[in-house]
């Protein structure tokens, strides 16, 4: 399946906009991703190995931390996900 | 450097005088060329922050979402933000820092004093990774039909 990478980790994926991986669940596409593409890991997630708080990844138009089965939900190929860092702010 | 021309200037400032006492927020769509972010268009976003809009902003995900397939649709990207400070000098605070994860791009802050848009600089997330990231000062050049102009950075 698709995954829209954000502009400030493209260059961990050679320039590319959108990657394709395999895998039957998020969990596993996002295994797939960070075994293609090793250096995004440590942007991904926090050395305890937990997504890191400010990433935010969508299954399609739906935030995967609300999904029933999170990380275990089933994709196909037609799904697309994205990797979106928050955008907030303030003095 | 931060390249946009005046009328998307002249626009994002508008904003942040339209939403006064709020902050606004916006991003910005354009390339990322190795010496500079070039804008070619900006889009609003509304803000989340409702509990506190006077100081925060937040932009949904699911905005950026919905503006980055537009941005793919036209063969651009996102390459920055911004947002307004109301009632306080358009430099980057803790808050600001603490929250800029998107390393590349540019992050536009105007200070709307009284109502009035004023001063809007912009700064430049550098750096590999959350640990190493800071903000530097980006000089704006604005492009007024064929002559473009350097913008006054305000004071530190």
């Amino acid at each position: 399946m698709n995954i829209n990478i954000p502009t400030p980790l493209r260059s961990y994926t050679g320039g590319q906009q959108t990657v394709s991986v395999p895998g039957a669940t998020v969990g596993e596409v996002l295994e797939s991703l960070t075994g293609t593409y090793p250096e995004l890991r440590q942007h991904l997630y926090s050395a305890e190995g937990k997504l890191r708080s400010f990433v935010n990844l969508y299954l399609n138009d739906d935030d995967i931390r609300y999904l029933p089965l999170k990380e275990a939900t089933p994709v196909e190929d037609s799904d697309e996900l994205s990797i979106i860092p928050s955008i907030a702010g303030g003095y | 450097m931060l390249k946009l021309s005046y009328n998307d200037y002249e626009a994002l400032r508008a904003h942040g005088e339209e939403t006064y006492p709020h902050e606004c927020c916006g991003v910005l769509l354009g390339k990322a060329n190795p010496e500079d972010n070039q804008v070619c268009e900006i889009v609003r976003a509304g803000n989340t922050r409702t509990d506190s809009a006077h100081n925060r902003y937040n932009i949904a995900p699911e905005d950026l979402i919905r503006i980055q397939r537009q941005s793919r649709k036209k063969g651009l990207e996102i390459i920055g933000f911004y947002h307004s400070h109301p009632d306080h000098p358009a430099q980057w605070s803790p808050t600001d820092f603490a929250e800029a994860h998107w390393i590349g791009c540019s992050y536009v802050i105007t200070s709307i004093a009284q109502s009035k848009a004023a001063i809007t600089n912009s700064f430049l997330l550098t750096g590999t990774n959350e640990e190493d990231k800071k903000f530097l000062d980006e000089p704006v050049e604005i492009e007024v039909g064929s002559t473009n102009t350097q913008q006054e950075r305000e004071p530190q």
